[in-house]
């Protein structure tokens, strides 16, 4: 049986964890709700630009642009939003085990050391990692982006998808896929902007605008804008996922040194009544040999 | 005199200015644009510069990026990336990211990153454009 002194020293131990655990639970609760409140700052964005969309794509009609037009798919690229730190549970590894059956032709690019770590573990080819912090800006989340559509304009890639993980509630976030290029139909393009259910795009004003300088360059200036902000969204998302992920494992983790500490508290109180005892009955038996 | 204009800035984050106005003048990419009320409906894009807006009789400045302007009815909505109010320039902040731009432009001549710090420095140089003209004017 351990000695007291032991047990003391696991109980301090146990209980050190548990107050660092306690404070990156309630930093990780803070994280995750300044990652919510900013995707929900851009709201007032996304419905301006749906707007703005929705009114050119109805007179655009047929338009032909590059985001537009579906390519054979050779080189299909995944961006992967993952975490830059562990300590979040089963956040990567949900999100990297679908990533992990992709076709052995697509190629990545990684936000987040986790990604790009098992990007580099599997092997496949990694085009380029970017490094998004919390506190990224939409500059900085454009930087990504604004790669990603250069490599499909120059037709290094065929399409780009998003692996992130949704933002369901704080104790549910799943893996989704989300296509980026090319983009679908047009008509589609309003949707999925906000983490919300999209809300139905009021189409009934049906303004006359005039386009400055016209129809066709201010759309294809809006859709790389579109998908900017997309990117940047799905960023913020991802991050809230993160964070609430983090908070869940790490109030888990102070649940469980909790029931430790109790445990050993135990263990210790018995250890030490066993002590007494022993010491008690070592007393009684002198004492009767000496009578 | 007809009535007011609502003015909305939006960027990703968020809100920037959205109150009634007299009239406002921002940097088109077709040259210098002046929306009044009662304007036709207009769809056209803008260029990192100022933006001035009347307040009753009073005009104020906020720096904005490239972006988007829709004018319908009387409503004026900016989309942009970038849309800081002159008050709120931080001139020492600005010229430092601008040096770091510029250093890091030199180092990465050419590389993906080029376009993203050229954007930034002009961004920088249009706050601190404005910002200055401000204080010269005051």
């Amino acid at each position: 049986m351990a000695s007291t002194h032991d047990i003391r020293r696991r109980i301090r131990s146990v209980r050190n964890t548990a107050q660092i655990t306690k404070a990156m639970q309630m930093v990780a609760a803070s994280k995750m709700r300044k990652a919510q409140a900013m995707a929900l700052a851009g709201r007032p964005y996304a419905e301006s630009l749906n707007r703005v969309l929705s009114s050119l794509a109805n007179r655009v009609g047929s338009l032909s642009h590059p985001f537009l037009e579906k390519r054979e798919l050779r080189r299909p690229c995944v961006l992967i939003l993952s975490t830059d730190k562990g300590l979040c549970g089963a956040l990567n590894t949900n999100l990297l085990r679908e990533v992990a059956v992709l076709p052995k032709e697509t190629v990545f690019v990684a936000a987040g050391k986790k990604g790009k770590q098992f990007i580099a573990r599997m092997g496949r080819e990694l085009l380029a990692d970017f490094d998004i912090k919390d506190d990224a800006s939409s500059y900085r989340v454009r930087q990504m982006s604004q790669f990603l559509i250069d490599q499909y304009l120059e037709g290094k890639i065929d399409s780009v998808s998003v692996f992130h993980t949704r933002f369901v509630n704080t104790l549910v976030q799943k893996p989704e896929q989300n296509d980026l290029l090319p983009i679908g139909r047009l008509a589609k393009l309003e949707a999925g902007i906000v983490e919300k259910p999209p809300q139905e795009l009021t189409s009934d004003e049906n303004l006359q605008y005039i386009y400055e300088p016209n129809g066709n360059e201010v759309l294809s200036a809006l859709l790389p804008a579109y998908l900017h902000f997309q990117v940047y969204q799905l960023v913020l998302d991802a991050k809230a996922s993160e964070h609430s992920a983090r908070m869940v494992a790490m109030k888990s983790a102070t649940d469980n040194a909790q029931g430790m500490i109790k445990d050993l508290t135990l263990e210790y109180n018995k250890v030490r009544q066993n002590g007494i005892t022993t010491e008690l009955l070592e007393i009684a038996t002198a004492q009767m040999a000496m009578a | 005199m007809a009535g007011k204009l609502r003015l909305v800035v939006v960027t990703p984050e968020g809100k920037t200015f959205d109150d009634d106005v007299e009239q406002v003048v921002m940097p088109g990419v077709e040259g210098q644009l002046g929306i009044l009320p009662g304007h036709v409906p207009l769809l056209t894009q803008i260029q990192p510069g100022e933006l001035d807006l009347q307040v009753g009789s009073r005009w104020n400045e906020l720096a904005v990026g490239g972006g988007f302007v829709e004018v319908a009815g009387d409503r004026v909505t900016i989309l942009t990336d970038m849309a800081v109010k002159v008050e709120d320039i931080d001139e020492h902040a600005v010229e430092r990211a601008l040096e770091n731009a510029k250093k890091a432009l030199l180092e990465k001549a050419g590389s993906p990153e080029s376009a993203e710090l050229m954007a930034m420095i002009q961004r920088s140089t249009s706050q601190l454009n404005l910002k200055r003209k401000r204080r010269t004017n005051s």
